[in-house]
């Protein structure tokens, strides 16, 4: 079982790399292009294969570790 | 006698400065102690050193906030030992929750690597009573990530309990946008918990403690350690 866990800026929390990607992206001539915001994607290996339990383990690293949540939003898809 | 302990973790590189400060500065060396082990000897005061503690991966200091020794400088600080953070040391105590908020990249983007002028904005506390309000002095900053964040409420309640210690000023103490190096929320350079025994800041006073480097601003946190603790015993 293999979670996939994504992690973004809040709303609200400034994001330089974002703005510097954002004009990199500008600068290769693309138009149409609005705000550009990075995040991390995660991949974890999990032993359980009980989805409920699996749910449990990969809420916990994110709260404790992965995701700082005064700064950052997480989701994940587990399977 | 200053009984100080320096944890030292895989990519600080702060943790000799630091000691030969404390050392040169109140007479009494600290006790070096590594990160995987489980507990701190009993101390007047505990040092979170600068660097680059797990190569800053994930978040800067966030794997240092979860490393064995953590536990009980958690522990120890929450019952009243001072515990101060320098920069890496910084974001080490906000990533653990002993301080609000989290130091994002620099607004710049730039690594910054200079002397910065500070205001003195609680001389009250464990590690700045021997400095006076609204003073300004000079003192270094070396990071990419000091851009200090926390949401409106928790801001408010900072400026409201004298929680902010330090802000980035001009050298004649005027803080404003112009004057803040990296983008930091209200110009804060350093926090300090609700009792003020938990300081967080992202100069670096170990890098300027005597005429020989420069300047002597940054001596008197740890003089302001000293005098705390011979005016406790």
């Amino acid at each position: 079982m293999k979670a996939r866990i994504k992690i973004t800026l809040k709303n609200g929390v400034l994001d330089p790399q974002g703005k510097a990607i954002e004009g990199a992206i500008k600068g290769l001539g693309i138009s149409g292009v609005g705000d550009v915001r990075q995040g991390k994607y995660i991949e974890v290996d999990l032993a359980d294969t009980d989805p409920a339990k699996a749910g449990e383990i990969v809420e916990q690293m994110c709260r404790d570790l992965l995701a700082n949540t005064v700064i950052e939003n997480y989701s994940y898809e587990i399977g | 006698m200053l009984r100080a302990s320096v944890i030292v973790f895989p990519g600080s590189n702060c943790d000799r400065d630091v000691k030969t400060a404390l050392e040169r500065v109140t007479g009494f060396a600290p006790k070096m102690v590594w990160h995987g082990d489980a507990s701190v000897p009993s101390s007047d005061m505990i040092v979170l050193p600068g660097g680059f503690s797990y190569g800053d991966y994930l978040r800067c200091g966030a794997m240092a906030a979860h490393s064995p020794i953590m536990k009980d400088v958690v522990a120890k600080a929450n019952s009243g030992t001072p515990v101060i953070g320098i920069c890496n040391g910084f974001q080490i105590l906000c990533e653990s929750g002993l301080l609000p908020g989290a130091l994002l990249r620099n607004a710049s983007l730039h690594f910054i690597c200079r002397d910065v002028y500070l205001k003195v904005e609680n001389d009250q506390t464990f590690f700045t009573k021997c400095y006076r309000k609204n003073e300004v002095i000079k003192v270094p900053i070396a990071h990419g990530e000091g851009n200090y964040f926390t949401d409106s409420q928790t801001l408010e309640r900072l400026e409201g309990e004298g929680q902010i210690a330090f802000r980035y000023s001009d050298a004649e103490g005027n803080v404003s946008a112009e004057t803040c190096p990296n983008g930091a929320l209200a110009n804060i350079a350093g926090i300090t918990n609700k009792s003020g025994r938990v300081l967080g800041m992202m100069p670096h006073p170990e890098r300027l403690y005597e005429a020989a480097l420069g300047g002597t601003d940054g001596r008197r946190v740890f003089e302001s350690a000293l005098l705390s603790v011979l005016e406790a015993a």
